[in-house]
């Protein structure tokens, strides 16, 4: 059984139709790159999958683990294993980084009948993962996302993967807006956790990322649809090319 | 009786106003006879001089700027009695659950009498006194060699020097009526240098007599130079009666005092809460006053600290919380006397169902008081399309030399935020929780650690549990008002 089955999908955003027909299909162990324009409606995907209840599925189905992922609250689609990186990770003043994570962690593990962790078993492990992603310690208790850098939010919504081991983990345009230091740093985290449970979906503008976590799969969403889909060689080719022969039929009046 | 009627607005208002004075001044008479022998001359007067201003004065209509957002009919209209001492038996079991862990002495009021056998003192260093006011004057009148400082409980030294010389019964007839008909309450004196480290717990229980009752719970806290100290006045129901509680503190801190001060109010949903804190600040003072409203029905919180002496600091901190009918009221005069001076107001209000919250912040830096530095933050979150919050500040600035910030903010629970929150497996009414907590935690923050700060912790958190529990968001809206639920007692709302 696939661990993700994305079967004809269509979805609006305020009466705009967004994804127009999308079928995909990731299997555990399988990372998937989506690339695009913008606009081609890469975020949109993310977003229903991780059931953000401002998009409105019209049409298609999406088995998660065999089950309905589109019945799903956010809450509940995240206690069965998907994960989103935001693009643009929202700051919670007020909130500790640490206790929000563990505060996530025991929502999931209560879900699953698992003990709660307490601050002492938490903390230690936290801080390694921290450790890998070169974030400094003051961040622990700091309010979440609030007066981080770009890159450190980044690292945050990598490092809550890290702690949240999801089955599926979703990349929106992670390495948008990242010098070439800290693209390294998220991608040793990103690939430090491959292995034959998980998978992953990395939608990204450009080639970049690729060159440190390598793709199984690349796919091109163009206009809501997947117009080509290869092996890791498509996205070298694609920034050579642009996005290929569709991408005339792209409407001009998209956003930049 | 002299005078007349000098806020000539809504007649209808006043008519009702004056009409139901008969009760208090029955009151009045009632007490001035009891007291005859045991007031002393200065105290007579003193009430004397309350009880007219009152008398002519009567209660406020929404015509008088500083009663703009609240609407006293209500309270106007209720004939409440003077609370019989001893008619109500209140167990130690029952008052059990308002115990505040690590404080270091309690006294307890019930019905605005004093009641020693639930009051624990404890082991107490012998630089502070702690007394019933009442037993305290008593004491002056028994003893009249003032040089004969008494050796058990309290001194009683200073009161009269004190007591009535702060609070303003010439702007706030609330303040008039709890001079002339206070019967009892707290007085508390930190000695020169004396450094408390527990919590002082003054508790006051409204419990039900069969009758709504009415007190004029009376504080004097006296912080002698350099003295440390932590006071927290906790107002609280048992059963579900109205009561009126008009309580009056007068906080007092010589050179050098760092005091902090609380009010908590967590009354039922039927009282009528007016609580007046006067803190007066010598020179060097550092005093904070932590008001956390969370019950009541209609709720008026008066903060006016005056900083009187060279480089002063004073924190206004405070939280309420309203839902259902609500209605909590922060009115705050912070007068800068004296250069040098810092005040800081952070206020932060949470209402949801038909509540409403009223802030209004007044600042007043006089002519001398230059190099004044005067901040005042009033956030608010409304959790439903019903609920109103009314903010006003007010700078009136006399000297030229001075820095005077105030802003306010009034929204909603972030979608975004929420969205983020469940994303990471956190369930809709604990993320809720969660940012209703983080929103309430900025006036924690705002608290040196201590067991009082805890106690209002985890007030505060069962608080807002309960009202994200009941919050389950867009539907029930309708349905609370479909239902009519006791309109005619709960509504505090200007009318027309």
């Amino acid at each position: 059984m696939a661990l993700l089955e994305i079967q004809d999908l269509h979805a609006s955003v305020e009466g705009h139709e967004i994804l127009k027909g999308l079928n995909l299909t990731l299997n555990a162990g399988e990372v998937h790159s989506i690339m695009g324009p913008n606009g081609s409606g890469k975020s949109t995907l993310a977003a229903v999958l991780a059931r953000r209840e401002t998009y409105e599925v019209t049409r298609g189905r999406v088995l998660f683990n065999g089950k309905d992922l589109l019945e799903m609250k956010p809450e509940d689609a995240a206690c069965e294993g998907v994960f989103l990186a935001f693009q643009y990770p929202v700051e919670i003043p007020g909130i500790g980084n640490a206790y929000f994570v563990r505060s996530a962690m025991n929502a999931i593990r209560k879900f699953h009948g698992q003990d709660e962790l307490d601050a002492m078993d938490f903390l230690p492990l936290y801080k390694e993962r921290m450790k890998i992603l070169e974030m400094d310690d003051k961040l622990v208790n700091r309010s979440v996302n609030e007066g981080f850098s770009g890159g450190e939010k980044k690292r945050n919504e990598i490092l809550q993967m890290a702690m949240l081991e999801p089955k599926l983990a979703i990349l929106d345009e992670t390495d948008s807006g990242l010098d070439i230091d800290a693209l390294r740093i998220v991608a040793k985290g990103v690939n430090a956790m491959r292995g034959p449970d998980r998978a992953f979906l990395v939608i990204t503008h450009y080639q970049r990322l690729l060159d440190y976590i390598t793709p199984d799969f690349v796919h091109v969403l163009v206009d809501g649809k997947i117009v080509r889909s290869g092996g890791p060689e498509l996205a070298l080719e694609l920034e050579d090319t642009g996005y290929g022969p569709s991408e005339a039929d792209v409407p001009q009046a998209l956003p930049a | 009786m002299s005078t007349t009627a000098n806020n000539t607005g809504n007649e209808n208002a006043m008519a009702t106003a004056t009409e139901k004075l008969g009760t208090y001044l029955e009151a009045y008479g009632e007490l001035i006879a009891e007291r005859q022998e045991r007031d002393p001359v200065w105290l007579r007067q003193l009430r004397e001089d309350a009880w007219q201003r009152f008398h002519a004065k009567g209660f406020p209509t929404t015509h008088d700027e500083d009663w703009r957002f609240t609407n006293l009919a209500a309270l106007a209209k209720t004939s409440f009695q003077r609370a019989v001492e001893g008619s109500v038996t209140v167990s130690a079991g029952q008052i059990e659950k308002f115990r505040v862990p690590g404080a270091g002495c309690r006294l307890v009021f019930v019905n605005g009498h004093f009641a020693p056998e639930l009051t624990e003192i404890g082991d107490l260093p012998d630089t502070l006194e702690i007394c019933s006011l009442e037993r305290a004057i008593a004491k002056t009148m028994e003893g009249s060699e003032p040089n004969g400082s008494g050796s058990v409980g309290c001194a009683p030294e200073g009161i009269e020097q004190h007591l009535g010389r702060y609070a303003d019964v010439r702007r706030d007839v609330f303040a008039a009526l709890n001079t002339a008909l206070w019967e009892d309450g707290a007085y508390l004196r930190i000695h020169r240098g004396a450094v408390i480290e527990q919590p002082i717990h003054l508790l006051y229980v409204s419990a039900g007599a069969g009758a709504a009752i009415m007190t004029h719970p009376r504080t004097l806290i006296v912080a002698e130079p350099t003295s440390h100290a932590a006071v927290i006045e906790d107002y609280v129901s048992i059963g579900e009666e109205t009561a009126f509680s008009n309580a009056v503190t007068e906080l007092v801190a010589g050179q050098d005092a760092v005091v902090s001060h609380f009010l908590v109010e967590r009354e039922n949903l039927a009282a009528f809460n007016v609580s007046t804190l006067r803190l007066e600040l010598a020179r060097g003072t550092n005093v904070s006053s932590h008001s956390i409203l969370l019950g009541g029905g209609l709720v008026r919180n008066n903060v006016h600290p005056v900083l009187a002496g060279e480089g002063a600091e004073c924190l206004i901190n405070g939280l309420f919380v309203g839902a259902g009918r609500q209605h909590l009221d922060n009115y705050m005069l912070v007068e800068h006397a004296q250069p040098q001076c810092s005040s800081r107001q952070f206020y932060n209000g949470i209402l949801d169902d038909h509540a409403r919250g009223v802030f209004h912040g007044r600042i007043v830096v006089h002519k001398d008081a230059q190099k004044t530095d005067a901040k005042q933050t009033n956030r608010n979150l409304l959790l439903s399309d019903d609920a109103r919050i009314d903010t006003k500040p007010q700078l009136e600035i006399y000297a030229d030399d001075v820095k005077c910030t105030h802003g306010a903010t009034i929204g909603q629970i972030e979608e975004e935020q929420l969205f983020y929150l469940r994303s990471r497996g956190i369930e809709e009414t604990s993320a809720r929780n969660l940012l209703l907590y983080a929103f309430a935690a900025e006036c924690l923050d705002r608290m040196n650690d201590s067991p009082a700060r805890e106690f209002v912790a985890s007030l505060i958190g069962e608080r807002l549990t309960d009202l994200a529990k009941n919050h389950q968001p867009a539907a029930p809206v309708a349905q609370v008002e479909s239902a009519p639920v006791k309109e005619e007692t709960q509504s505090w709302e200007e009318v027309g």
